[in-house]
């Protein structure tokens, strides 16, 4: 059996969360069950896939605060234009076009850092108001209610489907499975393939990593559209799920999304970072805002919480590092 | 000599930044002439950009030291509704003279102090606890945020006297208030920066943080007081919202924070610490307000203007990055930012 290593971050995590739901079973005995649970899976999966394209980014040393509005463009464009053009075509046409639009538009967050070097906040802070303001100046305001067919079968489809004994509902939906698939493929790259070590490479020292050979500019290119295409696809199932394309949705989710990818561990200076301490952080940011009220916490307390958490959270390893730091000084 | 001064001029982002402000001013100028120039548009320019300014000013001085605060906007509203609660209480609307001023001045006092405590709290998680910048500020953002909203209920507080509209609205010699206090916060920071001792350490700190330790300086002091006045410049924000809105919400100018962030760049300020002067902060924020009334005339729409401002900030880092950090980089070698 392997030590636990309460220095790490996802152990800390972990048993916030095994000691949040011991606490709130005990405040209300009806926590502990499926519909609990669905609900929980249901509203990490759009947030999960931004985690993990937060991830990827963070590791590669920079910051991306533009996904959201690149995924709320997505979202928004794919149903405009299906609903204009083609409006019967099946779910999977609406998903690739939603990622292919994504991947364009962090194509051009990669021309602005790999190809002209500027620092990854600025340019994605400028390109999130860019990308919302070119949407809602010209694509359009108003929330889309009726979705194109396939992308309003798609969010009836589910994966489990149950009635508690008490004769409540619970379901979990198929777009489950993309969260699921999204965290396969990026576990793959990120540990399997060259591209993911050259990823990690280049968070731990850019110059280090363009002195042994990587390709940096390539690797950014596919950070960046990779994290785009990933953006695309959260925002279509946004809507699948939600049942309307509204362009004010999601933008402002961006720097929840970083903090629930640093609570599970991963650097903001780059190099490290892994999936599962990014899901468990989404999973608990999930949880406080689904289950605060269980605690008799009320509603208006809700961000309170999320921001204790994140103090908390970044905190103490932040100051272990620090007192690690000066034992060895 | 000729070639030489236009060398210098450009050598320098705040001068280039004037340019594209007086660039900005003058096609604004030739689009619509009679209603751009005239005294109401310039007048009403002047009241509007002083709040998202001096949220620029604390931007920059966070800055300096290469950290970032996230939280000003909550701050500004957290001291806002604190201010606005002391003033519903004890001077409703009907309050006027002596007893009216008295409480705008205990409840700028208050806004204060919840400032000066909000930002300590930043500095203390910073500089003690050695949190990143952008997530202390990230979460204590969203707490100050939340305790605004518990206060409230998530609505707006209204019911001052009339005296708090002239922080916001009023004029002296016909000056518009905001501006003046604008005006006299950037002077001040300027002095700061460049005049005292305080200033000099700021910058050497954002330069090289492991020389700033290593040559003695007091890094945790200096931290906690830089996010100490950050936190103090967005209370004094925050009442200038609430006089100019004549209520408190907790979720005022949440658009702010961009673009605060937006201003300090664009006017020059290393994100990364050890570069940024006052000057280049005003002049980015008029081009901003000369951007934004300009383009509000011609009926551009509000999120046309968000693509503009986007554009013109990449555009500006592009320039900058080509001009600027690129030969300072390579004059010293050393751990790239």
């Amino acid at each position: 059996m392997r030590h636990v290593d309460f220095s790490r971050n996802e152990t800390l995590v972990a048993l916030v969360i095994l000691a949040f739901c011991a606490a709130a079973t005990l405040a209300d005995p009806a926590f502990l069950s499926m519909p609990t649970l669905t609900d929980l899976l249901r509203g990490g999966i759009v947030l999960g896939i931004f985690a993990v394209a937060a991830l990827l980014v963070l590791i590669s040393g920079g910051i991306d605060v533009s996904f959201t509005a690149i995924a709320a463009v997505s979202m928004y464009s794919t149903a405009m234009a299906l609903n204009t053009f083609a409006p019967g075509v099946p779910w999977g046409v609406a998903f690739a076009l939603g990622m292919t639009i994504g991947a364009g538009l962090g194509c051009i967050n990669a021309v602005f850092i790999a190809g002209f070097g500027l620092p990854t906040l600025i340019v994605t802070l400028g390109t999130l108001s860019m990308f919302r303001g070119f949407m809602l100046a010209f694509i359009g305001q108003k929330q889309i209610t009726t979705l194109p067919s396939g992308m309003r079968e798609f969010g009836r489809m589910m994966m489990i489907r149950g009635t508690n004994p008490d004769g409540s509902f619970y379901s979990l939906p198929l777009a489950f499975a993309f969260l699921v698939g999204a965290v396969v493929l990026t576990w793959v790259i990120l540990h399997r393939t060259m591209l993911g070590r050259q990823v990690f490479a280049m968070g731990g020292s850019l110059e280090s990593a363009r002195r042994v050979g990587v390709n940096v500019k390539g690797a950014q290119f596919f950070v960046y559209i990779y994290v785009g295409a990933l953006a695309g696809l959260a925002g279509v199932i946004h809507a699948s799920m939600t049942r309307v394309a509204n362009p004010f949705d999601l933008v402002g989710l961006e720097l929840s999304v970083i903090a629930a990818v640093v609570l599970g561990g991963a650097r903001l200076a780059g190099g490290y970072g892994t999936l599962t301490g990014t899901l468990l952080g989404v999973a608990l940011i999930v949880l406080v805002r689904n289950s605060l009220i269980v605690f008799g916490i009320p509603s208006t307390w809700q961000s309170v919480a999320v921001g204790v958490l994140i103090l908390i959270g970044t905190g103490l390893p932040a100051w272990q590092a620090k007192r690690a730091a000066a034992r060895a000084a | 000599m000729r070639n030489l001064n236009l060398a210098a001029l450009v050598a320098s982002p705040e001068a280039r930044l004037a340019v594209i402000a007086v660039v900005v001013f003058a096609v604004m100028s030739a689009l619509s002439p009679d209603r751009f120039l005239s005294v109401q548009n310039l007048t009403s320019m002047a009241f509007q950009f002083p709040e998202f300014a001096i949220l620029s000013l604390a931007m920059l001085l966070t800055m300096l030291t290469g950290g970032i605060d996230l939280s000003v906007v909550g701050i500004a509203n957290l001291s806002a509704i604190v201010a606005a609660l002391l003033l519903t209480a004890f001077a409703g609307p009907e309050a006027t003279g002596g007893a009216a001023v008295l409480w705008l001045a205990v409840a700028l006092l208050a806004a204060l102090a919840v400032g000066a405590v909000a930002g300590l709290f930043n500095g203390v998680a910073i500089a003690v606890f050695g949190l990143p910048p952008i997530l202390a500020t990230l979460g204590s953002g969203l707490i100050f945020t939340g305790i605004a909203v518990a206060l409230t209920g998530g609505s707006a507080l209204m019911g001052f006297p009339g005296v708090v509209a002239f922080l916001g609205n009023g004029t002296v010699l016909g000056v518009p208030a905001p501006l003046i206090l604008f005006a006299l916060l950037a002077a001040g920071m300027a002095w700061l920066l460049g005049r005292t001792a305080f200033g000099l350490r700021v910058q050497m700190y954002g330069a090289n943080p492991l020389a700033a330790r290593f040559a003695a300086m007091d890094v945790t002091g200096l931290l906690i007081r830089v996010y100490l006045l950050s936190g103090m410049l967005g209370a004094l924000a925050g009442m200038v919202v609430m006089s100019r809105a004549n209520s408190a919400k907790a979720d005022y100018g949440s658009s702010y924070l961009l673009l605060a962030v937006l201003i300090a760049v664009l006017g020059g300020v290393n994100p990364y610490g050890g570069y940024g002067r006052v000057i280049g902060v005003v002049l980015a924020v008029l081009t901003m307000q000369f951007l934004s009334s300009g383009l509000n005339m011609l009926g551009v729409s509000n999120f046309a203007r968000e693509l503009i401002w986007g554009g013109l900030l990449i555009f500006v880092m592009i320039v900058n990055t080509r001009l600027v950090y690129r030969p300072r980089a390579a004059a010293k070698p050393g751990p790239s930012a």
